[in-house]
Order: C-alpha cells, then sequence, then structure tokens
C-alpha cells in the first residue's frame, strides 16, 4: 500500500515537473501547428473564421507564380550562402585555431563578433556601407564594375549582395562549430602523422579533413535549414524587390497574411515551407545518425 | 623549427589578424560614423580614420527616438524569456532525466521533433492566438511564442544524466524529494551550463526580429530590433544618428559577449552538439 502510495506520489511530482513546459508548449507550439494545418484548407482571413475550401489554397497556390519566384529565390540565396560561408568558416577555423591563448582569444572575438548583434543593427550598417552615393564600399564596387551600384535595388546585385551581408553576419556560428570539431581532434594523431613525415598539406588532406567531416555535415544542414528561414534580412534591405528579385517564401507568409489579409493562404505557404525543412530535418537526422555509427 | 618555418607562421598569424580586422571593419565603420556630425559624414565619406568627436547624434538617438522605451521592452521580456525557459527547461528535464512516469518517452520523442519546426512557420496561427487572448501589443504576446526552447531540455537532460547516481544519496537519506533534489544538487553542479545557455537564451531574445515585428504595431511597445528600424523613417537619411541608434541597440548584447566570451563559445558548441 504504501509502495504504491510512494509510487503515485512521485508521479504527481513528475508531473507537476513537466506541468510548466507542456502547459505552454501545448498552448504556443502544438496548437498553432494543428491550427496552421486547419487554417490552410480555409478561406479565413487572418482574423476571424473562414469557410473550408479543400484543397483551393493549394491548387491556388500552384498556379501563383509569386510562389515559384519565391521557391527559386529561395533555393538561389541557400546555394549563394550555404557552401561559401561553410568554406569561408572552416578556413577561418583552422586560422584561429593555430594561435594560442590571448591571440586565439583576440581573433575569434573579431570573428564572432557579429554573430550576437541584432538582425536590424546588422542591416542598417550594411545598408550605410553600400549606400549608393555615399557607401564607403562603392569605390569596391566601381573598381570592378566600373560604376557604383545601388545593390540592394537593382535585380542582379540584390540577392548576392544580401547574401554577403547573411554570412558576415552568422559565419562566425560555424567558426566556432569547426573550432569544437577541430579541438575534438585528439594531438596524437597529428603527432604520428608528423613523425611518419607529413607534409602540412598531408595532415589536412589525411587527419584533420576526414575527421572534421561530421562537424563539416553539420555545418551544411544546420545552415540549409536556416537560410531556407530567410526572411528579416530580405524584408529589413529590399522587401523582396526590385520587381520581386528578392522575393522569399516567408515574405510571401508575411504579405498574404498581414498585409492583404489572406489567413488561410498564409497557413497553405507556411506549411510548405514547415514540410520543406522537416523533410530535410529529418535526412539531416539520418545523415548524422549514420556519420555517427561510422565513428 | 626552421627558419622558413618560423617565417610562415608568423605570415599566417598577421594574416589571420588582419582578415579578422577587415571582418569587424563594418563596426568600427559604424562608430566612425556615429561621431561625425551629420554634413561630415557625406562630406568627408571616404575618410577612414575618426576626426571628430561630436556626440550629438547619440544624444539625438537618446532623447528624440523611443530608444528607452525600446531598451525597457527588451531588456523586461530578454529577461522574462530567459528566466522562464531556463526554469521550465530544467524541470522538465529533470523529470525526464531522472524520474520515472507514463508518457516519459513521447515526451522526450515530441520535445526531440519539435526541434526541427520552424517557428517562423507559425507566426500566422500564432499571431490568431494572441489576438484572441487579447496580448497584440503587450509583453506578454512578444514573450509567450518565444518560451519554447526544446534545445535547452535537451542540453539540460544530457548534463542531468550525466551527474552521478551517489550525489543523490545524501539527500534522499535526509528526506528529501525530487525539488529539492533539482534545486539543490542538480542545479548547483550544473551552474556552468545554466550560465551559458541563460546567456545564449538572453542573446537570441534581445535579438528576435520577425514574432516581435509581428505581434507589436504601435512604437512604444516596440523592442530594440524592431524599433530602430522606425529611425530610418524619422530621421530621412541621417547615418550619424542612424549608426549611433545602432550602435546603442547592439551595445548591451556586445557588451555581454565580451564579458562572458569563454561561456558564449561553449554554449553555442554545446547546444549545437558538437561538445558536451
Amino acid at each position: 500500500m504504501a509502495m504504491i502510495r510512494n509510487r503515485s506520489r512521485h508521479r504527481l511530482v513528475a508531473y507537476s515537473l513537466i506541468l510548466p513546459f507542456v502547459a505552454i508548449f501545448a498552448l504556443v507550439f502544438a496548437y498553432p501547428v494543428i491550427e496552421v494545418v486547419r487554417m490552410s484548407f480555409t478561406d479565413a482571413p487572418l482574423i476571424g473564421g473562414g469557410e473550408w475550401v479543400g484543397f483551393d489554397n493549394y491548387t491556388r497556390l500552384l498556379s501563383d507564380k509569386l510562389f515559384y519566384t519565391s521557391l527559386v529565390n529561395n533555393g538561389y540565396f541557400v546555394l549563394l550562402t550555404v557552401i561559401p560561408t561553410t568554406v569561408i568558416a572552416l578556413v577561418i577555423a583552422l586560422a584561429v585555431n593555430r594561435l594560442s591563448g590571448r591571440m586565439q582569444a583576440l581573433a575569434l572575438v573579431m570573428f564572432f563578433m557579429p554573430y550576437v548583434l541584432p538582425v536590424s543593427v546588422v542591416t542598417q550598417i550594411w545598408a550605410w556601407m553600400l549606400d549608393f552615393q555615399f557607401g564607403i564600399l562603392q569605390p569596391v564596387i566601381e573598381f570592378f564594375t566600373g560604376k557604383p551600384v545601388p545593390v540592394f535595388k537593382n535585380p542582379f546585385w540584390v540577392m548576392p549582395a544580401v547574401a554577403v551581408v547573411t554570412i558576415w553576419w552568422t559565419n562566425g556560428f560555424n567558426v566556432l562549430l569547426f573550432l569544437a570539431g577541430l579541438r575534438n581532434i585528439p594531438e596524437e594523431l597529428y603527432e604520428a602523422a608528423k613523425l611518419d613525415g607529413a607534409t602540412r598539406r598531408q595532415l589536412f588532406l589525411r587527419v584533420t579533413w576526414p575527421l572534421l567531416w561530421p562537424v563539416t555535415a553539420l555545418v551544411l544542414t544546420l545552415q540549409l535549414i536556416l537560410q531556407l528561414k530567410i526572411f528579416d534580412q530580405v524584408y529589413l534591405l529590399s522587401e523582396g524587390g526590385p520587381f520581386n528579385s528578392s522575393y522569399v517564401l516567408l515574405l510571401m507568409v508575411y504579405r498574404e497574411a498581414f498585409q492583404l489579409n489572406n489567413g488561410g493562404y498564409a497557413a497553405a505557404i507556411s506549411l510548405v515551407l514547415f514540410l520543406i525543412i522537416v523533410v530535410i530535418s529529418v535526412l539531416q537526422f539520418q545523415i548524422l545518425r549514420i556519420g555517427g555509427k561510422d565513428k | 623549427m626552421t627558419r622558413q618555418r618560423r617565417f610562415e607562421n608568423l605570415a599566417l598569424t598577421a594574416i589571420t589578424l588582419l582578415a579578422g580586422l577587415i571582418w569587424i571593419f563594418p563596426l568600427y565603420w559604424a562608430f566612425v560614423t556615429s561621431i561625425r556630425s551629420e554634413n561630415r559624414v557625406v562630406s568627408e565619406a571616404a575618410r577612414l580614420l575618426p576626426d571628430e568627436l561630436n556626440l550629438s547624434s547619440y544624444v539625438d538617438a537618446l532623447f528624440n527616438t523611443s530608444l528607452i522605451d525600446w531598451y525597457i521592452n527588451s531588456i523586461g521580456t530578454s529577461v522574462i524569456i530567459t528566466a522562464v525557459v531556463l526554469l521550465t527547461g530544467m524541470m522538465c528535464a529533470y523529470a525526464l532525466s531522472q524520474m520515472q512516469f507514463p508518457g516519459r518517452r513521447l515526451l522526450y520523442g515530441i520535445v526531440l521533433a519539435s526541434f526541427m519546426v520552424p517557428a517562423q512557420a507559425l507566426v500566422v496561427p500564432q499571431f490568431v492566438l494572441m489576438n484572441d487572448l487579447d496580448l497584440i501589443n503587450r509583453w506578454g504576446g512578444i514573450i509567450l511564442p518565444q518560451l519554447v526552447v526544446p534545445v535547452v531540455i535537451i542540453v539540460y537532460k544530457q548534463f542531468f544524466d550525466a551527474v552521478p547516481k551517489e550525489m543523490k544519496e545524501a539527500v534522499v537519506l535526509d528526506g528529501g524529494g525530487d525539488y529539492t533534489l533539482l534545486f539543490k544538487v542538480y542545479l548547483p553542479l550544473n551552474w556552468g551550463i545554466t550560465t551559458a545557455l541563460g546567456i545564449i537564451t538572453f542573446i537570441m531574445s534581445w535579438n528576435a526580429f520577425l514574432w516581435p515585428f509581428l505581434v507589436v504595431t504601435t512604437e512604444d511597445m516596440m523592442t530594440i530590433p524592431v524599433g530602430i528600424t522606425q529611425v530610418n523613417d524619422a530621421f530621412g537619411v541621417a547615418y550619424a544618428r542612424i549608426m549611433s541608434v545602432a550602435l546603442l541597440a547592439a551595445a548591451p548584447v556586445v557588451i555581454a559577449y565580451l564579458i562572458f566570451q569563454k561561456r558564449v563559445t561553449e554554449a553555442v558548441m554545446i547546444s549545437s552538439g558538437v561538445k558536451g
């Protein structure tokens, strides 16, 4: 009897411990997940109920040119950021890792600092640096193209420019992941390889690179997911323009829901983004698990 | 080490530091711009060195914008978010790690799965919900959707799992329950990770843009990252003032990072699973 009472007491304590999180989670996360699915099958405005319309929103989506433009731009942005930032972060991590003590701390601060800035601070600074008339970087652009370019108002330049800003802002995070990976490589491996007369290049290709591969895979997939969710920078720098050349899925969600009052349609677009990211996350999970087993 | 090797090393170090300086140049440039007068910002646009110390745009930023309101909103909401996320996270993680109850595996599965859900895809129903709860333009509306941070639970659980069972015995023999264990044993043993998670949660909520941008429409309720975008409209093209506002907005996180560098580094590494 006492045992049973003890056990149910134990359970009660356990439930009281999880309750705060579970309650918040149910309210602001689980319920909205269900709601976004339900709304996507209605013609609801942002606020207020709507009629059930079946797959109308989805068929409309399939014939919406802006949807394809956004998808392509999302893909283009991923191309412009994911691999470049991974390569840059790896190079920086290798360079910082050679340094020691204060020198390393100093270098790390310089490369990581942008990551802690609010996005709007980042976009304000870059908008100023790339200002068409007075931007400090315009002479650099002029050097390569022969004339100054209003980068955020130019369909060709806008996405690469937003990509540069994004890489500058978020790269520090990837540097840290690579640094952690480098620190996890046992020193003995290098010692042994050096005794065998390995050159620097061989050390990198035969020791560092293979052992760093799991971290590289992690960085690539995290970046892929992160960059698919781009909204802040394009909204603040170009608002999707010019001529929709930097329009992306989340911008479409924002415009449909909060400016055009099409809640149901915006929910359908959200769900597409949601599914793309969940599929990639599941794939990532599998890949990392396989990678983990190999070790 | 041969002479050539030593020279190579020196050159590499110099290049790394030079690259670092180039990397933070935008911040330096923002600072130089912020202490110039508005006229000279444009007339001397190509002068890289600071040549005057004009603080008028800082004064303008502090007193002619709602910057103070935005600070209060950002500090208030970020502190509450950080405290609630840590507290609910450690409680939930403790139960998952140290206790047996029906639904435990299911709960952990949900926590792991929610990790994959992009919060940005939920803004539409979340906005409707906040409207139903009458929380638009209120701290509650800014805070609530930011309280779900599954990674905090995952990290805490890892650390609680690693606490040796012997640590429990003394407390259990004294008749202490699980709450005593959590707050008197497990939490003190994990202060390091708690500060690390706290700092990173604070920085994340301080920097949150999309959600506060959607749920707040009146200027006095804005947080720093949303509020400073209003300055462009108010000032027009006035880069000295825009840069002053931007630097004032960034100052708290920059200072926090400089003080807690090591902890931030650690937190980023641990919460992304590359070190633990």
